[in-house]
């Protein structure tokens, strides 16, 4: 039954990229608490690795605080309601019914895939302190400089019509750095198996819209300061290895 | 809708939609929109229509700030865009319904499309809310919500659910369905008044239903700057209170009447082209339908 497998918390953490950061951070991260007896291991909402305030002034703690209890949250639930259809109808051999759940499955699981990596993402900080060795060579290698790198997520960011996010995405196979952009709450493996995210910034209204209404621009010059390129370096170095 | 700079005067939207588009698009595609000479620009711009109220009478249910952010930049910030991409091009001095569907361009937008559909969806949207709004409609409407949904309370739900479902950015619509098949030569062969009727819809982005020949009646904005300073990510209460307290049924009512006007318009056209061309075939003296040929090629040979 691979359908069982897929839906493993080690499953999860793989498609995340969160490696092995996502099991160190196991205790809060995906697939703890709820529903081990069931065949489908639900999610559950991790804790933030800093306070709601810490990343102030580049975003607020309104925000952080909205962000992560009520839409990270609606993902989570949401996601685990549709698993929990889905099981049922995979049981009863509901077809139609299978792939009606397609789209919230998609939706609200991407939606929780998505904010996980973001949560780590950023950090208080973070882009103080630029990307060194081997992720720091790969982007002068592959954009010429990490202010090029800066300027086309930001300009990607910007340009992105509706909701979305934008990605520096690691291509496994070929080693190579691209930007990416996503729709909605698809992750970034919709734009290739072989891509893993290294960082993603979430353009959604709802990730900057209390702060900095409309003008997107300065959410995304901002949150430069609180990247984690650690993180990223980490997972490039998993990855990489 | 749109005014000459020689003018002052802001244009009056007519009663009634313009007539079937010409579909100027195949000239534009095989130009690409190339800008005239700078002395035979046009330069007839699209303006940024206020909503007919004050930007706090909708208080305490959409805030003077939320319409101050989302008519005043968001909303104006199209229609500047608009107006930039359009200039001195060939869709400069066209009506606003020809420019959405030309740039929609059967689904393969251009990039100036989604400034022009959001002109266009704001602009119905500021019109299809007031003060004091909500209630129940009446007359022919409510007849065919009855008719076409079960029950008014029935059609709320299903036009709640498209915008609770609607992921991402979008909008929900009430629509009047009179859309014909416009595919080439296929024609619905029997169109009738039956076909027609109320439709809850849902588009992603800045996609507006007059691009599949749609007449919408009603329509609310469900990308998250249009809810988020009164509701935060509360979507559902802020289509609940859109629905019970601002929604103008007369509005709704008006733009029914002119829909199902025109599409009976539109019929009345379509018989009378179908009765010229059955005369053009009767009197044609060159069709021969069935050639009687001396040689015999039949295979039975």
């Amino acid at each position: 039954m691979a359908l069982r497998t897929l839906f493993t918390k080690k499953a999860l953490t793989r498609a995340s990229g969160l490696g092995p950061l996502g099991a160190a951070a196991g205790d809060r991260g995906l697939g703890s608490g709820l529903g081990q007896a069931r065949g489908l291991t639900a999610a559950s909402l991790p804790d933030l690795p800093y306070d709601y305030g810490a990343l102030e002034p580049a975003i607020s703690g309104e925000i952080m605080r909205l962000h992560h209890q009520r839409h990270h949250q609606a993902y989570v639930t949401n996601y685990n309601n549709a698993l929990e259809q889905l099981e049922a109808a995979v049981a009863k051999g509901d077809a139609p019914a299978v792939v009606r759940l397609q789209g919230a499955i998609k939706f609200n699981g991407g939606g929780h895939i998505n904010h996980s990596i973001f949560w780590n993402n950023l950090k208080p900080e973070g882009g103080g302190e630029p990307p060194h060795s081997a992720l720091g060579w790969a982007i002068d290698t592959d954009f010429g400089s990490l202010e090029a790198l800066v300027q086309k997520m930001n300009a990607e960011g910007a340009a992105l019509q509706g909701s979305g996010w934008v990605w520096l995405a690691l291509d496994k196979g070929s080693k190579k750095l691209s930007v990416e952009t996503t729709a909605n709450q698809d992750p970034l493996v919709t734009k290739g198996l072989h891509m893993v995210p290294l960082l993603g910034i979430d353009v959604w209204e709802h990730a900057y819209y209390l702060q900095y209404k409309n003008v997107r621009p300065d959410y995304l010059k901002n949150i430069w300061d609180v990247i984690n390129w650690k993180y990223a370096s980490e997972v490039y170095e998993k990855e990489t290895a | 809708m749109q005014h000459h700079t020689l003018s002052c005067c802001g244009g009056v939207r007519p009663s009634l939609p313009p007539p079937p588009l010409s579909f100027r698009w195949s000239k534009i595609k095989r130009e690409g929109g190339r800008r005239l000479p700078r002395c035979a620009r046009i330069a007839a711009q699209l303006e940024l229509k206020p909503p007919p109220y004050s930007l706090s009478s909708l208080e305490p249910h959409m805030s003077r700030e939320t319409l101050e952010y989302h008519w005043g930049r968001h909303h104006r910030a199209h229609v500047a865009s608009l107006n930039n991409l359009i200039a001195g091009t060939d869709l400069d001095g066209m009506g606003l319904d020809e420019i959405v569907v030309v740039s929609y361009n059967k689904g393969n937008p251009l990039p100036l499309f989604v400034h022009a559909a959001q002109v266009w969806n704001h602009d119905f949207f500021w019109q299809s809310i007031k003060p004091g709004g909500g209630g129940r409609p009446s007359g022919r409407l409510m007849e065919l919500i009855e008719r076409d949904f079960g029950s008014f309370d029935r059609m709320l739900e299903e036009f709640k659910r498209a915008a609770l479902t609607q992921f991402g950015s979008g909008w929900a619509w009430l629509v009047y369905k009179a859309n014909r098949l416009d595919v080439g030569n296929a024609v619905n062969p029997c169109p009738s008044e039956k076909g027609n009727k109320l439709v809850v819809l849902k588009s992603p982005n800045a996609v507006n239903p007059i691009v599949w020949d749609y007449s919408p009646l009603l329509a609310i904005d469900v990308w998250e700057h249009a809810y988020y300073l009164d509701y935060e990510n509360r979507r559902a209460d802020y289509v609940s209170i859109f629905l019970e307290k601002l929604v103008s049924w007369e509005v709704v009512s008006d733009r029914l009447d002119v829909a199902i006007e025109r599409a009976a318009e539109r019929a009345r056209e379509d018989e009378t082209r179908r009765q010229e061309d059955d005369a053009a075939v009767t009197h044609s003296e060159a069709v021969e339908m069935y050639l009687d040929s001396d040689t015999d090629d039949s295979e039975a040979e």
